[in-house]
């Protein structure tokens, strides 16, 4: 409706506040080393019952292939990039594994019910609050960590940052944003009914990061 | 003052007491406030343990907010430019029906039956549920909280957690009723999990999602989200067409100013570090991408908004992201609940956003909810100071200089006896002769006090003024008039 949209501008206009305030003054980087930021990571995602190992220098298929069987997480789903190449190609037997290869409208129901765990990549993760941040691509497609019950995220400790400002900044993400930007903060939960915390609600009940290196 | 006026401020005081009225009757309900809020109150507390960072992360708050209400016009524009290039329609609505009508415009033509909505307590200022429900689109509200009361059929009583009203066993009802196929539990685990089956094929056939918005960024066009749930992320990815609707004033500069109003938003709202998710929209589906809406949509809704420009003080209130956290605090509010305020947005940020977007004929009685305690302005995230908003708007109903402001309905609530006995008062104070005079003689005959003032010896006792004044006494003491 343009008359709307004209009507709306004009009184804003017509309405301008006479004084402009003083500008915004924005948060300094708090030196976190690289074992602080672990840290803080791991005791941060802890608190909202997400899942960490540390991978060290190890294999992280060896995690998937001994744990994902043993807890009943044997339909796995993986994209098409280099993490869903190396699950294709080293699974271990007992996992059934799918790629998100077709369009949603293609295979919605299946997704709803026929997947345990799905596997991603990780852009980055921040280290105050213990987030995972994702940036769904063709590869990786958006509902690969949000439909499926659970969400094993692979994360570099090298691309742990402080917190979302730093990110940010140093990623430059005013330059271009993708189609769909997440920050991942621990399994779904909700405090509807009484303020009392409980897991699982729509999204992954279990979030699990392995962070590597 | 017109007879039609008077008539409409006395119905609005009635009802609204009436409200009041049945809300402090309802122990289990007032039982339900006490003890969520005293919960969340202590949750935030523990977000901010050092008070210096609390009020320097306060301050880059306020300055975010107030600088993009200052650039308001410009900032829409550019957000309109930018969302346009990335592909997402935008809309603008000066009023509720006009935003409904938009909305369902799109899903009429898209041909779409079945809508799952996020949270957005601005569908609930244009009642959109009603509005799609009518025209045969059945809506499906899936955060758990909006998920129950619209099986109860009542509006949310708390702007973040809309359900706080309701205990477990209210909810158990309600799904017993609802879905008989369940078996009945009163536990909030299993509580949640029924939720999670009774929604999740909802998320899979739905043809349209409805969400709201936490702030949209100018600079690159974002539309972003905070949930826990991942409801959210459901009915924003999961359906053909996202229609996202919001007020105007959530626009912000640029990408910079997120991280600071998130955090704040999430510590003070739940007293959580960060929420679950933050989901940050930019585009519809590009080609090659497999999954996530072929069209998105964003309602811009005015509402009574942009005529809350009058001065500097009442913009203020547009600086609110919608935290709740004043409406935690508010010793009126625990003891009232939501619903009794009647209005979209209840507590202190009702009291001042309401009267002045609706106007003060219609709900300035709300400002008499509220005993100026000042705790909701010293928790506000973004330095609304409430208190004094709602002390302005009491004033302003009550002016009796017709036209002096541009506020809608000025003065309409003021009375005749009360604006003399205002002035009998203060012709009382301000002539020595006259103060003494009257209080020798309230003194004397302190007996002749009625025993009976109306509302105020209902619940109390005749005040009566003592035998000697303060003034008589200490002067017998010796003490001079210094």
């Amino acid at each position: 409706m343009t008359d709307a949209r004209h009507n709306i501008l004009e009184r804003l206009r017509a309405n301008r506040p006479a004084t402009t305030p003083a500008p915004a003054t924005y948060q300094k980087p708090l030196g976190w080393d690289r074992e602080q930021r672990i840290a803080s990571f791991v005791e941060r995602m802890q608190a909202v019952r997400g899942e960490v190992h540390r991978i060290g220098d190890g294999d992280w298929m060896d995690w998937v292939n001994s744990e994902l069987p043993s807890r009943g997480l044997r339909r796995v789903l993986v994209g098409r990039g280099d993490i869903g190449e190396t699950v294709a190609g080293r699974h271990a037997a007992e996992l059934d594994v799918r790629r998100y290869e077709e369009p949603i409208e293609n295979w919605k129901d299946a997704l709803f019910h026929d997947v345990d765990v799905a596997i991603t990549g990780v852009r980055a993760g921040l280290a105050e609050s213990g987030s995972l941040v994702l940036w769904p691509n063709p590869d990786e497609p958006r509902l690969m960590s949000l439909v499926p019950p659970a969400h094993v995220a692979v994360l570099s400790v090298d691309t742990l940052y402080e917190n979302f400002a730093e990110l940010v900044q140093a990623q430059n993400w005013a330059a271009g944003m993708p189609t769909n930007a997440l920050l991942i903060s621990g399994p779904s939960k909700t405090a509807d009914i009484e303020q009392t915390l409980a897991y699982g609600i729509h999204g992954p009940k279990q979030l699990i990061t392995l962070l590597v290196g | 003052m017109s007879t039609t006026s008077s008539s409409t401020s006395q119905d609005q005081s009635r009802a609204f007491h009436a409200r009041i009225d049945d809300a402090l009757h309802n122990d289990q309900m007032r039982t339900n406030f006490r003890r969520a809020l005293t919960g969340i109150m202590a949750h935030r507390a523990k977000q901010f343990p050092d008070d210096a960072q609390l009020q320097a992360l306060r301050d880059q708050a306020r300055a975010v907010r107030a600088n993009s209400l200052v650039r308001q016009p410009e900032l829409l524009e550019q957000l309109e430019r930018k969302l346009t290039e990335n592909g997402i329609q935008v809309h603008w609505a000066e009023n509720p029906q006009q935003a409904n009508s938009i909305i369902r415009g799109i899903l009429q033509a898209a041909g779409a039956k079945t809508v799952v909505k996020g949270k957005s307590m601005v569908s609930e200022e244009t009642e959109l549920n009603h509005d799609l429900e009518q025209h045969g689109i059945e809506v499906i509200e899936s955060d758990l909280g909006e998920y129950i009361i619209q099986l109860a059929e009542e509006p949310p009583s708390h702007i973040v957690a809309p359900a706080i009203h309701k205990n477990r066993r209210d909810v158990a009802e309600l799904f017993k009723r609802f879905h008989p196929e369940i078996p009945y539990t009163e536990d909030i685990n299993e509580l949640t999990n029924s939720a999670r089956e009774i929604l999740r094929h909802r998320f899979a056939t739905a043809d349209a999602g409805i969400s709201g918005v936490n702030f949209a960024v100018a600079e690159t066009g974002t539309l972003c989200l905070v949930e826990n749930e991942g409801n959210g992320r459901l009915s924003t990815t999961a359906p053909r067409i996202h229609i996202a609707i919001t007020g105007i004033e959530k626009v912000v500069e640029k990408l910079a100013d997120v991280p600071p109003l998130l955090e704040i938003l999430t510590k003070s709202a739940t007293g959580q570090p960060i929420t679950t998710y933050f989901n940050m929209i930019s585009r519809p589906r590009q080609p090659g991408e497999l999954d996530g809406p072929e069209a998105v949509h964003l309602v811009l809704l005015d509402n009574g908004r942009s005529r809350i420009r009058v001065d500097a003080e009442l913009l203020d209130t547009l600086r609110c992201i919608r935290c709740g956290a004043c409406i935690n605090h508010c010793p009126v509010y625990v003891q009232l609940g939501g619903h009794a305020y009647g209005t979209v947005y209840p507590g202190p940020i009702g009291l001042a956003l309401e009267p002045q977007r609706i106007g003060l004929d219609k709900v300035g009685t709300l400002t008499s909810a509220c005993t100026m305690c000042g705790a909701c302005g010293e928790v506000c995230p973004v330095r609304i100071p409430l208190p004094k908003l709602i002390n302005r708007l009491r004033a302003e109903a009550v002016d009796g200089h017709p036209g002096q402001a541009g506020l809608p309905g000025h003065g309409s609530l003021r009375k005749s006896t009360e604006a003399t006995t205002w002035k009998l008062w203060r012709l009382l104070y301000s002539r020595p002769g006259l103060y003494r005079l009257f209080a020798a003689s309230a003194t004397r005959l302190r007996a002749l006090t009625p025993s009976k003032l109306g509302g105020w010896t209902r619940y109390r006792s005749t005040p009566k003024p003592a035998p000697r004044s303060l003034r008589e006494l200490a002067k017998k003491e010796g003490f001079g008039n210094d």
